[in-house]
């Protein structure tokens, strides 16, 4: 997990979180995150992955073992971590009563920055709020509220930004919007880690994917490498004449009937050297089974995660 | 330090102030206004003076007491509560800022805001009544320390707060009786022995006859004790804060 090429951008070694409760809600977490990459941190409600998050932004207290940002212990140097990181919270909190443009300026004063109008400027008008500056938070849409949230997270410049289910509840051009903003920043040099439960998301967005499981991490994966590695196809072939049974001809080449019989469904390995593809298309010939059309799929990161998930 | 981070505190606060102002400032002056007509000048008349001075002028330092002690609890208290119910909290603990740094941005915007009302009681109060202060330094040292105190003892409120009640409870069931109790419309010396003695155990009664003294050089306890007494108080409040924020207590899970 670790890159030898370059420091980590954020580097986890045998981090363990309990709460006063008895929960374990990190256990033993080993995890390199690499300056600029955009890594997506996958897991099912509770997992652990808000509680990581608030660990490294100091937000709850910390476990055993040690996070270093940049190389920097994140208690004994917090002031040099704290400033380095933005933080976009899953929960939408808010200062009601205080306008768009005064809560970024707050933000960005809180992280220790002296005032840059220009630079809140370049922020909202980037995220579309310019024109919302003077309203009161209250006044605003749920989508709008969320960006309020990002403008502040991006007010002091951090070089990681932590983006804890950003797009929850948010309507699908604002999605857009955001994750054009994430790439422009990540152009940008900023490391994001993201976490979400629209795994299309990470599979769009991200370099490397890691999946966090009752506060294990379970795996750490480039995305590429782990959907061809754990990604299957499947080939359907769509019937001229309905089956009542597999034939057993076909039994153990893999191939499985539909439940209504008219549709046949081979899984292979598409990096495989043979396939078993041209075998089998002989084969269906040889016992007169025709098929009408045929297409291929391949599993997506969702398919991938929910496999990861039922295997623990 | 993080100076800025200071700052956006402290200028955070002060606008909720202005925002308020109504609730911040205009509701005290009216209310310490309506306590000099009605004890200062209906029944103040036909009282006579204690320790020499005239009963009308005799609480005005109770008074400025009792609005500031209100005032700086709710303040502070609100001010770290508001952030811990909305969820903002997060940005707080997040920010390269430490407890010294926060608090500073906190109790400092709270104990200004309770000095602006301080002031602008005492001279509403030169509007009903005649008096001069002897000891302006001590009196404002008084002032000053007082509001500290308390805007500290208000923070830890906030921080040990879990709802609106909680926040509510200790100002009105302890600070407000203590308060009346603390000689700020009598001198403790009008009371039978044993409430004398009972009084002594109220840390009001020593800012309450401090800041009498400054203002007329008479008091029922000696004026030193009354400031150690004061600079006990934060002592403990400093002490309370400090405990949790090492613990996280309420603040960290």
């Amino acid at each position: 997990m670790h890159a030898p090429s370059s420091p980590a951008a954020i580097s986890i070694s045998g981090l363990t979180k309990t709460y006063a409760s008895g929960l374990t809600a990190l256990n033993d977490i080993n995890l390199d995150i690499r300056p600029g990459e955009i890594f997506a941190l996958l897991g099912p409600n509770g997992a652990g992955k808000t509680t990581l998050i608030n660990l490294i932004c100091g937000i709850v207290k910390p476990g055993t073992g040690s996070v270093l940002i940049n190389g920097h212990d994140i208690q004994a140097e917090y002031r040099t971590t704290r400033s380095l990181i933005g933080l976009v919270p899953q929960e939408l909190s808010t200062d009601a009563f205080e306008t768009v443009w005064d809560t970024v300026r707050f933000s960005r004063g809180l992280f220790g920055k002296p005032p840059n109008p220009a630079y809140i400027e370049k922020t909202l008008r980037a995220l579309s709020l310019w024109d919302k500056r003077k309203s009161k938070i209250k006044e605003l849409s749920g989508g709008m509220k969320r960006r309020v949230l990002i403008a502040k997270a991006l007010s002091h410049e951090p070089k990681i930004l932590f983006l804890d289910e950003p797009t929850a509840g948010v309507d699908v051009e604002l999605r857009r919007d955001m994750w054009e903003m994430v790439r422009k920043l990540r152009a940008d040099g900023v490391t994001i880690i993201l976490t979400t439960h629209y795994i299309e998301e990470a599979e769009d967005m991200a370099d490397r994917i890691g999946v966090i499981l009752k506060g294990k991490i379970i795996l750490v994966e480039e995305k590429a490498a782990l959907m061809a590695k754990l990604g299957k196809k499947q080939l359907s072939l769509q019937l001229q004449v309905k089956l009542d049974a597999l034939p057993p001809e076909l039994d153990g080449t893999g191939i499985a009937l539909s439940a209504d019989g008219h549709e046949l469904v081979y899984t292979f390995d598409a990096h495989a050297d043979d396939t078993g593809i041209a075998a089998l298309l002989k084969r269906l010939g040889d016992l007169g089974i025709d098929f009408k059309d045929l297409q291929t799929r391949q599993s997506s990161l969702e398919d991938i995660f929910v496999s990861l998930v039922h295997a623990q | 330090m993080n100076v800025y981070g200071i700052r956006a505190i402290y200028r955070f606060e002060m606008a909720r102030m202005f925002r308020t102002l109504l609730q911040s400032l205009v509701t005290p002056v009216l209310t310490t206004s309506l306590y000099f007509i009605v004890f200062g000048s209906a029944i103040g008349s036909r009282m006579t003076e204690i320790d020499g001075v005239a009963y009308a002028a005799f609480i005005v330092p109770g008074l400025i007491m009792l609005s500031l002690l209100t005032e700086s609890i709710f303040n502070a208290s609100f001010g770290i509560y508001m952030p811990k119910f909305s969820g903002t909290v997060y940005e707080l603990l997040s920010a390269p800022l430490s407890p010294l740094e926060i608090i500073i941005g906190y109790v400092g915007a709270a104990a200004t805001k309770s000095l602006i009302l301080g002031v602008v009681i005492l001279v509403t109060a030169r509007l009903f009544v005649p008096f001069e202060i002897e000891h302006p330094f001590v009196m404002l040292a008084f002032l000053v320390l007082t509001a500290l105190s308390f805007c500290l003892f208000g923070f830890a409120i906030g921080v040990w707060a879990d709802g609106f009640e909680r926040l509510q409870i200790i100002p009105m069931m302890i600070v407000m009786p203590l308060t009346f109790l603390g000689g700020s419309f009598y001198s403790i010396s009008m009371l039978p022995e044993f409430w004398q003695k009972v009084s002594l155990f109220n840390p009001v009664v020593y800012l309450v006859n401090g800041f009498r003294w400054s203002f007329f050089g008479v008091a029922d306890v000696a004026v030193g004790v009354s400031l150690g007494i004061t600079i006990g108080f934060m002592a403990l409040c400093i002490a309370i804060i400090w405990w949790m924020f090492r613990t996280g207590y309420k603040l960290k899970s």
